[in-house]
């Protein structure tokens, strides 16, 4: 019989974000210290208490030991060796308008997919897209400013509403939160602010692009959404990167707070460039995410497909205080070739009658690892708490590997809590049975693969969700055979 | 169109099953495949589909296509299906979290392509399977289900020709679609096969019982013992089968 699958023009089509752009930047010097805090705050002409702020991060932050806990291995990240900071070069007073945006960093976002011209105006959808370290287009501000949404990179933010950043910034993650957290605050360098006012039905969806282009440089970017009561808003986040054969470090910080009957859909389609078979190269996706229900009746929902960083490290979580509020992760991780992804959520019934949602579907292939790690934590106070848990995971091949860590802290004997976890192969026979329906092995795997993230795909955007599908299709080829 | 020629399989690094079988199957024909439990019946309808666990030793399978006779050994299981090649399987496989619907559809669409044919969109596709599933009086909420998952013995199987019913296929062998069936079911299964007999098409029927050939006529009729074909003949040989067993065949 003839073999299965060319792997080598699949391989060379696997990472189609891979390229390099060719943009002058300015970039720091490489290390972390004090003055590398204050040059970056100086570059973004910060006020003093955003200043002392990342100083106080940056103290905390020397003092702390890298977390070792997850169920990844890496070799040691020396930060010294880094750059903490790289722009491309523009004008010194910053584009006004798309049009004093550089050409060629405008064929890129083209490249990626990414709409940020006003012809796209039709698409619904308002973008902030941030190039390594700063954002460099929000578009539709007009559109959205008409009916009191704020939706502009974090610089602007800082300078145009401060009085709302310094209300909300680290209120939800504390600077002390942990290592990445730390580090992050200390050296972040931009990101995206969104701000529902009150009422107010976001009329588009927001969302931010988030690009690494240049060698050696981290990614620290933070995103701050606060919905006022009785608002919605439905946030989407993708991520992609060159390849390169160094790792790279993207640790960023996403805070969300929902006050009264207002609700948060966040979803992400994580793609950073993985490595490559061998495990060379790939992006180190250290992330803390976290929502709070500040009010009664509130909602915020993470949506995450996964497919991308050599290793992620990463748990969208939801601290439920007010009644009646409710959390929910849906996420699809998978991992091929050298990947290593532990990633989960945290759910914290602190309200009355609060109530969580987590579906997880993992899916490793090749010799990745891929693991779970949740915790749901129920209170004194919380009684009525509710939590269903469902955690599967599909293992494709028999190099790779699949862990499941639920954590479980009760301390209200009304709350219910449900947990179920599967692990599955894909069978010879169930390959078999596809295959002599025409379906050749991708489209099998594929279709089986589908059938097993559809829970999660349909919480998705539906253009999130044709974009999910055709990622997690074009991960799996080469790694079926 | 099919020509089996001294066909000897075993199961991969495993006992031979197959023995030299020899079997043509023309255009319009039924067959029926009978013999004792271990004979090699289902095993000779697996390495038709391809089953990766079977490997062929000696002999080929010539199949015509576009008035060609090529090797299906040559093919992988996907091109068997697409050329007109089918199994109804004997224990079909639970296809989890993906709908009847979804997995009908996406090979019916691979056939289509396959023969540079325009693919049909759900809409379309609903009203074509609706009309299939009529045909074996299938209850319309099937369509939703996961493939095969807490589905009956029963309606395994009836989905196994909604499937025939669907991909048109060529020559399908039908291994033991009877069995696990009660009277009723298989009547409708019997008569939803009638339904797709045509001039163009041939059925290989395997099956342990003369019952289901009460129902689906066969031109011929086989009995195999160790791997091979030991006497061919008309419906009357099931009948003699029922009546005297296998013993004065193998013998």
């Amino acid at each position: 019989m003839p073999s299965t699958i060319d792997i080598d023009s699949k391989l060379a089509e696997e990472y189609r974000y891979g390229f390099v752009s060719d943009i002058e930047s300015e970039t720091i010097p490489r290390g972390l210290n004090e003055d590398i805090v204050r040059m970056i705050s100086a570059k973004k002409d910060e006020p003093e208490w955003m200043l002392e702020y990342r100083l106080k991060a940056f103290r905390f932050w020397k003092e702390q030991p890298e977390p070792t806990w997850a169920n990844v291995s890496y070799p040691p990240i020396d930060y010294e060796n880094l750059y903490y900071y790289s722009a491309p070069k523009k004008n010194t007073d910053g584009p006004k308008s798309l049009n004093d945006v550089d050409a060629e960093l405008l064929a890129t976002f083209d490249r990626l997919g990414v709409p940020l011209g006003e012809r796209e105006r039709l698409a619904g959808v308002a973008v902030d897209a941030v190039f390594d370290s700063v954002s460099v287009a929000t578009t539709h501000q007009e559109e959205l400013e008409k009916c009191g949404v704020i939706f502009c990179s974090f610089s602007e933010a800082v300078k145009n509403h401060p009085e709302l950043v310094k209300k909300y910034f680290g209120s939800v993650v504390p600077y002390t939160d942990n290592f990445y957290t730390a580090l992050n605050s200390a050296v972040f360098s931009d990101g995206s602010f969104c701000f529902i006012p009150k009422g107010v039905h976001c009329p588009l969806e927001l969302s931010t692009y988030f690009r690494i282009n240049a060698a050696e440089t981290g990614q620290f970017e933070r995103t701050l959404i606060v919905a006022e009561d009785s608002s919605y808003v439905s946030y989407l986040e993708g991520c992609t990167a060159p390849m390169r054969d160094e790792n790279q470090l993207h640790a960023a910080v996403v805070e969300l707070v929902a006050f009264d009957d207002a609700e948060i859909k966040y979803s992400t389609v994580q793609n950073w460039y993985a490595g490559d078979a061998n495990g060379k190269g790939g992006i180190y996706n250290f992330v803390t995410k976290r929502g709070k229900c500040q009010g009664r009746n509130s909602k915020i929902s993470w949506t995450q497909v996964e497919a991308g960083a050599a290793i992620t490290w990463k748990y969208p979580s939801v601290l439920l205080l007010g009644d009646n509020s409710v959390g929910e992760f849906y996420s699809v991780a998978l991992t091929n070739n050298m990947m290593q992804a532990d990633t989960g959520t945290k759910m914290i019934h602190v309200g009355k009658n609060t109530s969580s949602t987590i579906i997880s579907k993992g899916i490793s292939c090749d010799q990745s690892h891929n693991s779970y790690r949740g915790l749901v934590r129920v209170l004194p106070g919380a009684s009525g708490a509710r939590n269903r848990s469902e955690c599967d995971s599909m293992l494709v091949g028999n190099q790779c590997s699949a862990n499941t860590f639920p954590y479980l802290e009760v301390e209200n004997n009304t709350a219910v809590i449900e947990h179920e976890a599967t692990t599955s192969r894909i069978s010879a026979e169930q390959m078999f049975y596809l295959e002599s329906r025409g379906l050749d092995k991708e489209g099998a795997v594929s279709l089986l693969v589908n059938g097993f993230c559809k829970e999660v795909f349909k919480k998705l955007p539906l253009e999130f969700s044709v974009e999910a599908v055709k990622l997690l299709e074009m991960k799996l080829e080469g790694s079926v055979g | 169109m099919l020509e089996i020629k001294d066909l000897c399989a075993r199961v991969v690094d495993g006992d031979a099953i197959l023995e030299g079988l020899t079997m043509t199957v023309k255009a319009g024909e039924v067959h029926a495949i009978m013999g004792p439990n271990g004979s090699g019946k289902s095993t000779l309808a697996k390495v038709i589909a391809g089953h990766p666990d079977y490997e062929v030793t000696s002999g080929s399978i010539g199949y015509e296509i576009n008035r060609r006779t090529r090797d299906l050994l040559e093919l992988e299981p996907h091109e068997r299906a697409r050329e007109g090649v089918f199994l109804a399987f004997q224990y079909p496989v639970e296809v989890p979290g993906v709908s009847n619907s979804v997995f009908l559809r996406a090979a019916f669409n691979e056939i289509c392509r396959h023969h540079g044919i325009e693919e049909l969109d759900p809409i379309d596709f609903a009203v074509l399977l609706k009309d299939k599933m009529a045909m074996l009086e299938m209850d319309e909420s099937f369509v939703n289900r996961a493939v095969n998952v807490d589905f009956s013995g029963g309606e395994k199987k009836r989905n196994e020709i909604l499937q025939m019913a669907v991909m048109s296929p060529r020559v399908a062998f039908l291994d033991e679609t009877d069995s696990g069936l009660d009277v009723d079911s298989m009547k409708i299964v019997a008569s939803g096969v009638n339904k797709l007999r045509s001039e163009n098409n041939a059925i290989v029927l395997i099956t342990h019982y003369q019952r289901l050939l009460n129902y689906i006529k066969p031109d011929f009729v086989h009995i195999i013992a160790g791997g091979k074909i030991v006497r061919s003949g008309g419906p009357e040989l099931a009948h003699e089968v029922e009546e005297r067993g296998y013993d004065w065949l193998v013998k």
